[in-house]
């Protein structure tokens, strides 16, 4: 669990983000309880949640929208509250829920948003017009909810930001359009600016992330590279063996075995996977499987759920 | 499955959308339509003698025939000369907004497709929209009708008041439901049904003007082109005199129609689509789009021009009666001259009609203003907050389009009164230098209301909207159009910003109120901004 990572800090670099127990409420609720999250500069982090965990409660905190009730936020070495503006040069944004002006055109809205910025690159707005498909005539109220989503992505990817804090970024777009953006992100990351991605797509962020902070509540739950979450948990093991592996429920670490026609299915503490793997090659192992957990079992976890399969 | 299977649900649906809005248009008309017969039937009962020549007046100036039909020397008629152009626009406008709102809006937001899936004929929509028009129209009818009895007309003539009142709108919920199916945005279907109510009022206003007048000047017959216009038929009925009730069926002839065609349409169009497409528009932004006064100017330019060109048609009138004030005696000239605080009866009326500019003028000011607020609870701001534009730009951004829009208009309405003014009186210089002086000290007060609704936009922003216009209401009835009149006591007018306007030209301009009035305003202005910077923002679910 990395979940307080003050113990690793590089002092010398200055974070993309760091949020330390912001806490957030509106009326009787605690939209964000507590919450720690940094994102170091040059890494795409993956911030995963369902609805209503407070992702985009956490952006906007850190967009200067909203103002924290307690705990303190920097962004870019800036307080995101006071020196929102300023620092605004440097962030690009994408909304989770796009509104435009309706009588603006889609191209018009990106030259809008891209001057209030500070300026956009030319080359970019039109690469990235052709390779999202977007008709930069059309009124904005006649756009398609997958189409305004694509007019916020190319006015923020058309900037030349050290940050972006996208928000859900895909909602709305055809696998096609989903693939060009991953293909975006990486570039951007190739270039060294920092990408902060919201989500409640796993394979999203499976893809793209080099980091990842689940939310749960308001809080952060679990935070770290995908491989340090999946070392902090549990292996499914499947294997067929000559005669039936009784006595691995008792070996350290394995939980929730099963037997079913010689083939025994069992989870494993990651510590404690050479000791299982050793006493089950005692029954004779005929065939063996073992898969990591996906992101999805990670995510589900954290939620409670029963995941044994 | 018939069509309009669904129909009735829809319109439970439509009612309870509504229960606040529908009330709100009918009950303020019947309102506004009771204050200000009470108000001409106290100032003639007080004296009777006045009410031919007020008459007369209205008769022989054609400018001022083409506010309205008079019908005789009643109060009843005189009033409803005076308020029925404004009570028909509103009756048309509640109507083409309640039809709009259930069809195209309905569509345009996706909730048409959400109502389509379920067991709902494809005229249920129209179907809805129409009954709940006319049934708003019905009730308008009965509350106009009785707000006139109320304050003192007779029986008949108040009833057939209300109906010619809600006549127009039952026309117009007929427009309405065609221009929904024609284009294929709300603001194309109610702007289409907002140009035929232009062209009903000037097809009225010519037949009108061009009308004849009976040997005692006191009642006007119309000509031709009043019987092509919905509003016209409304003033056939002539209420308080000959009380005719078969133009009424010329309105409802037209509601078969249109709702007949509108149906016709829907069955050849798809759901989301209009007849006509909408137009594409700049792949590029101009260069005075990008900045955020310019993109503000940009989001309120329409409304403005629609004000532009209604203070410029009013301008000419009131500029063109100039002549007519000099012959004014009795009671009218009591109210100018309380109002313009001046014996000068012409200096005292040009000073009236440019505080109704000035209280226009307002009312756009603060519809631009609550903007803001619109902004913010519909998502627009975020994006742009996103950016390196700081929260006092973009609040900068709007103060600064709501003050050069308020100038330009009470200029504008200043110039068209000077150029009327001045070809019937001459000394057009003269006038000029004075009305420009009396439009430019309008705007201390203006700003006032705009600070105030700009710290209530930022105090209170779940109820600036309704707040903001409570004080607007407030601030033009204890002003001095209506304070004096309801003899409301000294300090409670003095309350309302436009109190301390000085009545020029009729008195020259001191300095005192109007630095007063600028602090008041720089003072809410620096509440706003403060606010501003402490909240969070109020965004959308």
């Amino acid at each position: 669990m990395v979940e307080a990572r003050e113990d690793v800090c590089h002092d010398a670099r200055v974070r993309a983000i760091e949020l330390r127990d912001i806490v957030k409420t509106f009326g009787e609720v605690r939209a964000l309880d507590g919450l720690y999250l940094t994102v170091e500069p040059g890494e795409v982090h993956g911030f995963l949640g369902p609805n209503g965990a407070g992702k985009s409660t956490a952006i906007r905190v850190l967009l200067g929208l909203l103002k924290a009730d307690s705990g303190s936020a920097t962004m870019l070495g800036g307080d995101p509250w006071r020196d929102a503006a300023e620092l605004h040069r440097r962030v690009a944004y994408v909304p989770g829920d796009v509104a435009l002006w309706p009588n603006l055109t889609g191209g018009e809205v990106i030259d809008v948003l891209g001057r209030m910025r500070g300026g956009l690159d030319e080359g970019r707005r039109a690469e990235m017009l052709d390779r999202f498909e977007l008709d930069p005539r059309k009124k904005a109220r006649t756009y398609s909810k997958g189409n305004r989503q694509k007019v916020a992505l190319v006015a923020a990817l058309s900037a030349r930001a050290d940050l972006y804090l996208l928000d859900e970024p895909t909602s709305g777009l055809d696998p096609l359009m989903e693939a060009e953006f991953q293909r975006a992100v990486l570039e951007l990351k190739s270039a060294g600016a920092t990408v902060l991605l919201s989500s409640h797509i796993l394979a999203e962020a499976e893809a793209l992330a080099d980091r990842i902070s689940i939310i749960r509540a308001g809080r952060v739950v679990q935070s770290g590279t995908l491989a340090e979450l999946r070392h902090l948990t549990r292996t499914t093991v499947i294997a067929d063996t000559a005669t039936p592996a009784t006595g691995i429920g008792e070996v350290d670490g394995v939980h929730n075995p099963q037997f079913l026609d010689g083939r025994v299915t069992f989870d494993v503490d990651s510590d404690h996977l050479d000791a299982a793997v050793r006493a089950l090659a005692a029954f004779g192992v005929r065939s063996l499987a073992a898969h990591p957990p996906t992101l999805e079992e990670l995510f589900l976890r954290q939620y409670g759920e029963d995941v044994t399969t | 499955m018939s069509g309009f299977t669904g129909t009735m649900r829809l319109v439970r649906l439509a009612l309870r959308r509504d229960r606040i809005t529908l009330p709100a248009w009918t009950l303020g008309m019947a309102a506004f339509l009771a204050a200000t017969t009470a108000m001409f039937e106290d100032s003639y009962t007080k004296h009777p003698e006045l009410l031919a020549p007020d008459t007369q007046i209205v008769v022989e100036n054609p400018g001022m025939r083409v506010l309205g039909l008079v019908t005789g020397p009643t109060v009843g008629g005189y009033t409803m000369h005076r308020d029925g152009l404004t009570l028909a626009v509103l009756a048309a406008l509640m109507s083409v907004f309640a039809v709009v709102r259930h069809t195209r809006q309905s569509e345009e937001l996706g909730r048409e497709e959400m109502l389509g899936a379920g067991v709902v004929g494809r005229y249920a929509s129209i179907g809805a929209a129409v009954i709940v028009a006319l049934a708003a129209n019905l009730v308008l009818a009965g509350l106009l009708g009785l707000g006139m009895i109320v304050a003192g007309q007779p029986v008949t003539g108040s009833l057939v008041a209300g109906i010619s009142i809600a006549l127009v709108g039952v026309a117009f919920t007929g427009v309405a439901a065609v221009t929904s199916q024609l284009a294929s945005t709300t603001r194309g279907a109610t702007g289409l049904a907002a140009a035929a109510l232009g062209a009903s009022f000037l097809l009225a206003a010519t037949g009108n003007m061009l009308g004849t007048v009976d040997s005692a000047a006191l009642r006007v017959t119309s000509a031709w082109p009043a019987w092509l216009s919905p509003i016209g038929w409304s003033q056939q009925m002539r209420p308080f005199a000959d009380n005719l009730w078969w133009p009424a069926g010329l309105s409802a002839l037209a509601l078969g129609l249109l709702t007949s065609g509108a149906v016709l349409l829907a069955g050849r169009r798809d759901v989301g689509r209009g007849m006509w497409p909408e137009r594409r528009g700049a792949a590029r932004a101009r260069p005075s789009l990008l900045s955020p006064s310019g993109l503000v100017w940009r989001l309120q330019r329409g409304a403005l021009l629609g004000w532009a060109i209604g203070l410029v048609g009013f301008g000419l009138v009131f500029g063109a009666l100039s002549e007519q004030i000099g012959g004014l005696e009795g009671a009218a000239t009591e109210w100018y001259a309380a109002f313009g605080g001046d014996a000068d009866l012409l200096g005292a009326y040009w000073a009236s009609m440019m505080q109704v500019a000035g209280l226009a003028v307002a009312a756009y000011v603060v519809t631009l203003l609550l903007r803001l607020h619109h902004d913010e609870a519909q998502g627009t701001l975020e994006p742009v907050l996103g950016t390196a534009v700081s929260r006092l730009r973009w609040l900068s951004a709007y103060a600064v389009n709501a003050l050069v829009g308020a100038a330009l208009l009470v200029l504008l309405f200043a110039v068209a009164m000077v150029i009327a003014g001045g070809m019937v009186l001459g000394d057009t210089p003269s006038l000029l230098r004075d009305l420009v002086g009396a439009a430019l000290v309008q705007l201390p007060a203006i700003a006032v209301l705009g600070a105030a609704v700009l710290a209530l936009v930022m105090l209170l922003p779940r109820w600036s909207v309704g707040l903001s216009w409570v004080l607007v209401v407030f601030a033009i009835f204890v002003g001095p159009m209506f304070g004096p009149s309801l003899g409301l006591p000294s300090w409670l007018m003095d309350l309302s910003p436009f109190s301390h306007v000085p009545n020029a030209p009729a008195v020259s301009i001191s300095p005192g109120p109007v630095v007063a009035l600028v602090a008041v305003c720089a003072a809410l202005a620096g509440v706003a901004t403060l606010a501003m910077r402490r909240r969070d923002l109020a965004l959308p679910a």
